[in-house]
């Protein structure tokens, strides 16, 4: 006979000393683990929940301003800096990390309509209602200095918008016509116009950094290179474009915050239809800003909130919002890709973290390893109905609650109006277009 | 008794030869006499195990080493590979790598840790989901073969019992085993004389450290059985049907005359719960911290220990329920009835989730492996049978004891345990996930009372009967599983540990509407919803967007673009498309032919001499 017990020896089981870990022996065979979906499914639910109790957005206020800020800058080289340009046409340099103004410029006469870092960081530009261009150092005067601009040009119209190249010593212009400037000139080095109108905002795309794009009134987005002096295509879509902002990490697209509610992102090879919708705004887009990732934008809007949209998804992840919030003109999201900044007309200048319920300061490895394995099983049964319906509740304000309510009565009436129109003429005589093809009006190479 | 076959154990001398005619490199520790001896002593088997074994990146042109490294047995040195890759990787000191890539890992490891059914194709789907759903399953190889390598940490190795050369197994006696065994495990079998208290039952806690009887004249103790000490011991002077440990060892619920009481590992009274009674057996479903009770009014009751509610009553409707049982692997309640029927159920559902005729005459006893895929049950017609509980419910194998068996049980390795009057059973299977062999029991053991409970104890080699003498913990080597999940439950956990656990447990407690046949079904694509979402979406559009629209020719240059090239060009494409249809229609129409042939022609007299 040949006999063996299972026979284990205690000591190879537990700790030997109060001061030692406890010894966990792990044994991953599936019958010992039993109810592993379900009780996978319970973690996820749980870890749902939390993500919404500890959604806690709303960092700091910065308050000083004397009228509506109208634009916002981030410094190229220090996170914690910010620079804003207010109605009223003062200019103030915020340290987020203390939450204070640090320095504050009577800049232009009326609003200052535009604000810009170089990329060095030792100097910004503004422009404002006086027609002029400003340039001023990043530090502020020494003793007995006077508050003083480096340069000061003086153009013949007023100036709606500016923004630095991001690798040379060049500057563009928006205004009546897309000026391009040295730095070292008074005179612009070549300015472009394709029609007559006032143009809102131009932009240096960060990777091909010799495009340019511009928007203008006539609801009409521009293209230029800045190599050639003539435009290359614009596009026309159905309303006004407010701005646009670059994809950080795809050199060829750009997103469109529009005045009809919508943002559109464009493949610029390819401007016939928009790469995605993206509408949950329920009224004018004023501001978009790409995350340093590329992978998701932050717009805000005129009716008094910010949305965070992925850029392949047509709806919003996030939508802030503040009882004291009113229409948000601007919006930045910082280089770390953590925060964002919102500049509004109530003279404030709002810090919100970029992921709602993130804890902020060092994590312990534990902590991280825990919030990694929660987020993985979020993503494996994200659609599930019951963690699905947790995951998206948002609370809004009443204005916009019952503003989506209405819009939805509206577009399903055009589209109930739509099919009916198809199913009492004549087959073939009333094309469907899609939603895309719809927005854009023309594209003129 | 080993279960497990180990891999190359036995090789067929002649691919030694073979093997022996080529020349080897030499490893650079190796003498020349070490080689001879490895030429000489069985080598692992070469050619047939060669594409069982995965290994995650695979070089070419080189032999793998063909044994598991995971056997443990002592490994003569293995010879090293024939051929190398063109570039032979060498170290600084010049010496060669004789074991170049990832180590293999046997297949059979890494089926038992695979999640995902091969054999089912993947959907046809848009290239972006199929691409992320082939990604997942790369994932979930990898996981697995990780997990499989894991198996090497493993400490411990299950027991075993084997006679010499025709020696029968079942004829060895208890007291020989206690002999053969370490103290530590002698330790292990006892016997508890408690005569006047009557029949007993008895349960062990998930961790299998504790032990909890309670006799039908009233008498309820609990105690650690490893170092024997008692942990209370009270009489509630009344009958008592069942008792069972609630999820730790420190809750305790008793099946009385009346009422079903719960008490502390004190013996104080924590609950007398009213709405359960007259109940006559219990079972605790430990992840969803639910206490299923059946009663003599037929009812199936579940209680839900974390917050004390009644989740569901459901009426069995046959009569007084005395034979319940538990699926370990999905929480389905098996109840057996007199008529010979065993039902199903979960909480979510009022009706029996299904119904399996097993006896001509009553249900005696009904037992579910670890993995649930067996049931074993016994009648009233004297037969024990073991059923695949895996879609069919077909029974396997079957065989007629001389008294029938009173009560069953699984162990954690398969085996099954059958009382029979003051007779224990024990019969054995091949492995975990196979059925135990009914040929011929693996261990028998005859008691001084008639069989009350039964259950094998969890993580250790141990049976305990309790009977009308009182409690007889057995020793049956090779009946536990002998490396637990620290996390999972751990027979040497602290108190800290227990009450961290505890925690987590009611964190993750799963919810008792999630009870079904199949646990996993919650991972797999809900389709009929799925349809139905389609079906709605069709309806509020009015068309199918998904639909390829009608060819619309392009403009071409100028003076190519007439109208009738354009209609001559709108045509070509229309027509070919209907080709398509054709020809694929053609394809489908010869299989549909055969099928209908038999039934097509009017039947005669002489087809049934067509062959």
């Amino acid at each position: 006979m040949k006999v063996k017990m299972l026979s284990r020896n205690p000591d190879s089981y537990v700790r030997e000393t109060k001061l030692d870990l406890q010894r966990v022996p792990r044994n991953y065979d599936p019958t010992l683990h039993p109810f592993e979906v379900p009780r996978e499914y319970v973690r996820a639910l749980n870890a749902t929940k939390l993500e919404r109790v500890f959604a806690k957005p709303f960092l700091a206020s910065l308050d000083g301003h004397r009228d509506g800020v109208s634009c916002l800058a981030k410094h190229p080289k220090s996170l914690a800096t910010v620079l804003s340009g207010a109605c009223d046409g003062e200019v103030r340099i915020w340290n987020l990390t203390k939450r204070k103004c640090i320095r504050m410029i009577q800049a232009h006469e009326g609003f200052v309509r535009g604000i810009c870092t170089r990329f060095c960081g030792t100097s910004f530009f503004t422009v404002g209602d006086d027609k002029t261009v400003k340039q001023w150092k990043m530090d502020g005067p020494s003793y007995g200095e006077e508050e003083e601009p480096l340069h000061t040009i003086l153009g013949k119209t007023v100036y709606t918008g500016i923004d630095h190249h991001w690798k040379e010593a060049v500057f563009a212009t928006c205004g009546q016509q897309v000026d391009i400037w040295d730095e070292q000139r008074t005179s612009p080095i070549c300015s472009m116009t394709w029609g007559f109108d006032s143009i809102s905002s131009v932009k240096f795309n960060p990777i091909e950094t010799f495009l340019l794009g511009s928007c203008a009134s006539d609801r009409n987005i521009v293209l230029y290179d800045m190599r050639q002096a003539t435009p290359l295509k614009k596009v026309i879509l159905d309303m006004r474009t407010n701005t646009i902002c670059w994809n950080p990490m795809e050199a060829f697209i750009f997103t469109a915050a529009n005045e009809d509610y919508n943002l559109y992102t464009f493949d610029m090879r390819a401007l016939d239809t928009p790469v995605m919708i993206h509408m949950d705004h329920v009224s004018a887009v004023l501001d978009v800003d790409y995350s340093p990732t590329g992978k998701d934008f932050v717009s805000a809007s005129f009716d008094k909130s910010i949305r965070i949209f992925p850029v392949d998804k047509s709806r919003s992840r996030e939508v802030y919002h503040t009882k004291r919030m009113q229409h948000v003109i601007c919006v930045k999201w910082t280089s770390d890709s953590k925060y964002i900044m919102c500049g509004s007309d109530e003279m404030n200048i709002r810090l919100w973290k970029a992921n709602a319920s993130e804890k902020l300061g060092v994590l312990t490895s534990r902590e991280k390893a825990a919030t990694d394995y929660n987020q993985r099983l979020k993503e494996k049964f994200q659609h599930h109905p019951h963690i699905k319906r947790i995951s998206r509740h948002r609370h809004l304000p009443k204005s916009i609650y019952s503003q989506i309510q209405e819009q939805r009565i509206m577009k399903e009436a055009r589209r109930r109006k739509e099919l009916n129109r198809i199913k009492h003429s004549k087959p073939g005589s009333v094309q469907r277009v899609s939603e895309k093809k719809k927005r854009v009006v023309a594209v003129v190479k | 008794m080993e279960t497990v076959p180990k891999l190359g154990n036995n090789v067929p001398p002649k691919k030694d030869k073979l093997q022996g005619k080529k020349k080897k490199p030499r490893r650079y520790w190796e003498e020349e006499t070490t080689q001879t001896a490895a030429g000489a002593s069985p080598g692992p088997p070469r050619k047939r195990k060669r594409n069982r074994e995965l290994r995650p990146q695979k070089p070419k042109n080189t032999h793998s080493t063909k044994k598991s490294r995971i056997s443990k047995k002592p490994q003569v040195p293995k010879k090293p590979r024939e051929r190398r890759s063109p570039g032979p990787q060498r170290s600084l000191s010049g010496a060669q790598d004789p074991f170049t890539g990832p180590a293999p890992v046997p297949v059979e490891v890494v089926q038992k840790f695979c999640r995902i059914d091969k054999s089912k194709k993947l959907p046809r789907s848009e290239t972006k989901i199929r691409s992320r759903l082939e990604a997942a399953e790369a994932q979930e190889e990898e996981i697995s073969v990780k997990a499989a390598r894991s198996e090497l940490l493993l400490a411990e190795e299950p027991g075993f019992l084997e006679g010499e050369d025709g020696e029968d197994t079942a004829k060895i006696r208890q007291a020989d085993i206690v002999e053969a065994v370490d103290i530590a495990s002698a330790a292990k079998h006892f016997d508890l004389n408690l005569r006047q208290f009557g029949p007993y039952r008895l349960n062990y806690s998930r961790t299998g450290r504790h032990l909890a009887f309670g006799g039908r004249r009233g008498h309820v103790a609990a105690l650690d059985w490893v170092t024997k000490k008692l942990m209370c011991e009270i009489n509630v002077m009344e009958a008592v049907r069942d008792i069972r440990f609630l999820h730790s060892e420190a809750l305790l619920a008793v099946a009385q005359n009346r009422w079903l009481h719960i008490y502390d590992n004190q013996g104080i009274e924590l609950h007398c719960i009213r709405r359960c009674d007259r109940i006559t057996q219990l079972e605790f479903l430990p992840f969803h911290f639910l206490l299923a009770t059946a009663s003599e009014t037929g009812f199936l009751t579940y209680l839900d220990v974390s917050v004390g509610k009644i989740v569901a009553a459901l009426n069995a409707r046959a009569g007084r329920l005395n034979i319940m049982t538990q699926n370990p692997y999905n929480a389905v309640i098996h109840l057996g009835h007199s008529n010979g029927t065993v039902s199903l159920w979960s909480p979510a559902m009022k009706e029996p989730l299904a119904k399996i005729l097993c006896h001509r005459g009553g249900v005696r006893a009904v037992a579910v492996d670890s993995t649930g895929t067996h049931m074993a049950t016994s009648g009233l017609d004297h037969q024990l049978k073991i059923f695949d509980l895996r879609g069919t419910f077909q029974p396997l194998s079957a065989r007629t004891l001389p008294q029938g068996a009173g009560h069953l049980a699984f162990s954690q390795r398969g085996l099954l345990a059958a009382g029979t009057g003051d007779v224990v059973n024990i019969w054995a299977g091949q492995g975990k996930a196979s059925p135990p062999s009914l040929e011929q029991p693996y261990l028998t053991h005859r008691l001084s009372g008639h069989v009350h409970g039964l259950q094998f104890c969890p993580f250790e080699d141990v049976l305990g009967v309790g009977h009308s003498g009182g409690i007889t913990s057995m020793l049956v080597p090779g009946a536990a599983e002998p490396n637990f999940d620290g996390l999972e439950s751990n027979p040497y956990r602290s108190r800290k540990q227990r009450q961290e656990w505890e925690v987590k447990a009611l964190l993750e407690k799963v919810p008792a509407e999630l009870i079904c046949l199949d646990p996993r079904a919650l991972a797999e694509v809900d389709v009929i919803s799925l349809e139905q979402e389609e079906k709605e979406r069709l309806e509020r559009l009015g068309y199918n967007p998904d639909t390829k629209p009608p060819f619309q020719p392009k403009p071409k240059q100028k003076g190519r673009s007439s109208t009738a090239s354009l209609v001559k060009r709108k045509r070509k494409v229309m027509d070919e498309e209907h080709r398509d249809k054709v020809r694929q229609s053609l394809e489908q129409q010869p299989q549909k032919q055969e099928k209908a042939k038999p039934t097509g022609a009017r039947p005669s007299a002489l087809d049934r001499f067509v062959r």
